[in-house]
């Protein structure tokens, strides 16, 4: 009995141990990051090569996710505002959703599942087939030439995808609210405009993205390089690359909102 | 400390967490030789590659490379020595995001400001000498096993490096391909003038290019000596390995509690 | 991939989302319908600025001209003073009056400015003299019931 009381305690402060010690080991690998960034700029190539595997390459997902989600908000928005007799504001409420949260929030989950566990995959399996030890071997920092690049090109990409996202998820509501269910296309843009704001809503929602980008990115990276060099280590690591990335997003997206859009 | 052994390990131990893999190994590496350190899977020889590298720390003892203390050397000190160090990997690490030709260039750039003209000629230069100019453009999922072995020879000796360090170059590889990879590895020893250590089990193609040989088992050199006196020698764990035994010095079952005990079967 | 191909699709990339962002910041933010790097300041105090809050509106004649930037409350004469940013485009004679409105009959609240006849522009950092407080409901509903009151024992 005695014993497995100790035992259950034991297991939470292992596991409470294990957690703090990722933490720490996880931020130091962020900062040594930061740190060894200079060759991604010097070196701009090999930024550009990485934005094109993050960036470019999730373009079609957001882009047409962008879309959806636009043309669902009109739909939903429209049902509900016209209990109200505001149809006409569907623009801004398109417009706000998106801007300020949806664009940002969800083309982040949507590039944590993408690109983020993408990297994982990669690096885990760079680590797994030596790669990185032959790159130290070769007295080339891994950190600085693979882990760098990679951060920044997401850093990078994200509040681009982000922005992609919610100018097409616009489109997408203009076409639902304006084209097919007929609401007053004057209203709906000059409504939006005044009621949009760059510096509140526009520019916010950036640097939420931003924010976002830091986050997957490093999760990825980290996730990658420190999986078990073992097919099994590799895919654990990509689910939990995507998991983690995902809470981070939201846990992270709670905070700035209340940050950014109080009183 | 002779002048003439480019590596010496001296009296080193190391193990991962309390299970000790060497224990006081005494090693020398004389200029200009191939060396192969031979033992059973998992006897510590590829242990014995990364403290040369430096990448892990010996517990105990030292390992001196062109007389510089490794573990001693600051980072960018052991940055600086690692490039004079070229080292094939088991199954060859090369870089799947690159061709062939970017793989042998990549050093070059890293570490050089060589124009990209003279590098082109220089990675055909050692991608020629392993056989495999025609195969510049391909990727390595593209290439065969040995073809991919090659590839990673020529990467290793891209900056002309001072030691070449082997990590099973032979696991793998069909009967054609090791006798390829085992005539390269003579030939560019000789004709680039530099040290090899070979880390390998297997033991044919080995005693055949290699100049002198040792055996590690269990963390120890069990023996030492030239491929002739290893195929003469009577010690009964060479005997084994070099004929391929299935039991002998090195015990064919793991060590266990007696069978019979196991089996609750009382002591037999 | 070809490097060269890869640049172009980065540069596309790149491309695009700065497009996005330009989108969002003319055609759905109010950046296109502004133009404030030209704007000026003025200042206006108030009694009681009842709901009003910073980047609330400023309308004149029901066109939105500008936008309310800073509310502080002055400690010497116990009102509130409100910075506004105004388009450049727009002048304002001297006499102006400032009012705050509500759009609506629970709506939000913004500036109204009444333009006055003076021949005299507002200049930047000016402060408009004649202002108008905001209708605070509860007041109203007060003062209503109080004259109510009155009438009724005026009758007796």
């Amino acid at each position: 009995m005695f014993e497995r009381m100790t035992g259950g305690l034991r297991g939470i402060g292992h596991t409470a141990i294990d957690g703090v010690w990722r933490i720490g080991y996880a931020s130091r690998f962020f900062l040594l990051t930061l740190f060894k960034s200079g060759i991604s700029f010097r070196r701009f190539g090999l930024t550009i090569k990485e934005i094109y595997f993050s960036g470019v390459l999730s373009l079609i997902i957001i882009v047409v996710s962008g879309l959806f989600v636009g043309m669902v908000l009109g739909l939903q928005g429209y049902e509900t505002l016209q209990k109200y007799g505001s149809e006409q504001a569907l623009g801004v409420m398109v417009a706000l959703t998106l801007t300020r949260e949806l664009g940002p929030v969800v083309s982040a989950l949507l590039f944590a599942s993408r690109a983020g566990s993408a990297i994982t995959a990669e690096i885990g399996l760079m680590k797994a087939t030596e790669q990185i030890t032959a790159m130290e071997m070769m007295a080339i920092d891994p950190i600085s030439r693979v882990v760098a690049p990679r951060f920044w090109a997401g850093v990078i990409s994200m509040p681009l995808l982000a922005a992609m996202f919610s100018a097409v998820g616009v489109f997408g509501g203009y076409l639902v609210g304006v084209v097919m269910i007929g609401v007053d296309e004057g209203a709906f843009w000059s409504q939006m405009q005044a009621a949009v704001d760059f510096r509140q809503d526009i520019l916010n929602g950036i640097i939420k993205s931003v924010v976002f980008g830091v986050a997957v990115t490093a999760i990825a990276l980290f996730e990658g390089y420190d999986a078990p060099p073992t097919a099994e280590g590799v895919s654990h690591a990509t689910t939990r690359t995507v998991v983690t990335s995902s809470l981070a997003v939201l846990a992270l997206d709670l905070v700035l909102t209340a940050f950014m859009f109080r009183g | 400390m002779s002048k003439d052994n480019l590596v010496e390990i001296n009296n080193v131990s190391f193990g991962y967490n309390k299970r000790p893999v060497l224990k006081g190994i005494n090693m020398a590496i004389p200029r200009g030789r191939v060396v192969a350190i031979m033992g059973g899977s998992g006897c510590g020889k590829t242990t014995l590659l990364r403290l040369i590298g430096g990448q892990i720390k010996p517990q105990q003892g030292e390992v001196r490379v062109a007389g510089q203390v490794v573990h001693e050397l600051d980072r960018e000190e052991l940055y600086k020595m690692r490039r004079r160090m070229g080292m094939l990997f088991q199954f060859g690490a090369l870089f799947t995001d690159m061709s062939v030709f970017d793989n042998v260039a990549f050093q070059m750039r890293e570490h050089t400001d060589l124009p990209e003209a003279v590098i082109r000629d220089l990675v055909l230069l050692k991608l020629h000498a392993v056989g495999l100019r025609g195969a510049r453009d391909l990727m390595p999922s593209e290439l065969s096993g040995g073809m991919a072995r090659r590839v990673a020879l020529a990467r290793a000796v891209a900056l002309d490096p001072m030691l070449i360090m082997y990590d099973e170059p032979f696991a793998g590889l069909d009967p054609i391909s090791l006798g390829v990879i085992g005539n390269l590895i003579r030939r560019l020893n000789d004709a680039l003038g530099v040290t090899s250590i070979v880390v390998t089990h297997d033991v044919h193609e080995s005693l055949q290019i290699v100049d002198y040989v040792y055996f590690v088992s269990e963390g120890v050199i069990v023996a030492h000596g030239t491929p002739e006196e290893m195929r003469q020698s009577a010690k009964p764990f060479v005997h084994q390995f070099v004929h391929g035994e299935m039991d002998g010095p090195v015990p064919f079952h793991y060590a266990g509690e007696d069978y019979g005990a196991d089996l609750g079967l009382g002591h037999v | 991939m070809e490097r060269k191909t890869l640049d172009l699709w980065v540069g596309i990339f790149v491309v695009a989302g700065f497009a996005a962002i330009l989108v969002l910041a003319l055609k759905v933010g109010n950046l296109g319908t502004f133009d404030m790097s030209h704007g000026y300041t003025l200042i206006a105090d108030f009694n009681n600025i009842g709901g009003l809050k910073a980047r609330a509106p400023v309308r004149s004649a029901g066109v939105v001209v500008g936008r309310v930037t800073d509310i502080q409350f002055d400690n010497k004469t116990f009102e509130a003073r409100v910075t506004m940013d105004i388009d450049g485009r727009y002048r304002f004679p001297r006499d102006t009056t400032a009012s705050i409105l509500t759009s609506g009959l629970l709506g939000e609240q913004y500036i109204g400015l009444g333009p006055g006849g003076d021949s005299a522009d507002l200049k930047n950092g000016d402060r408009i003299k004649l202002t108008q407080s905001a209708v605070v409901l509860e007041n109203l509903i007060g003062q209503f019931l109080f004259s109510k009151a009155s009438e009724g024992a005026g009758k007796k």
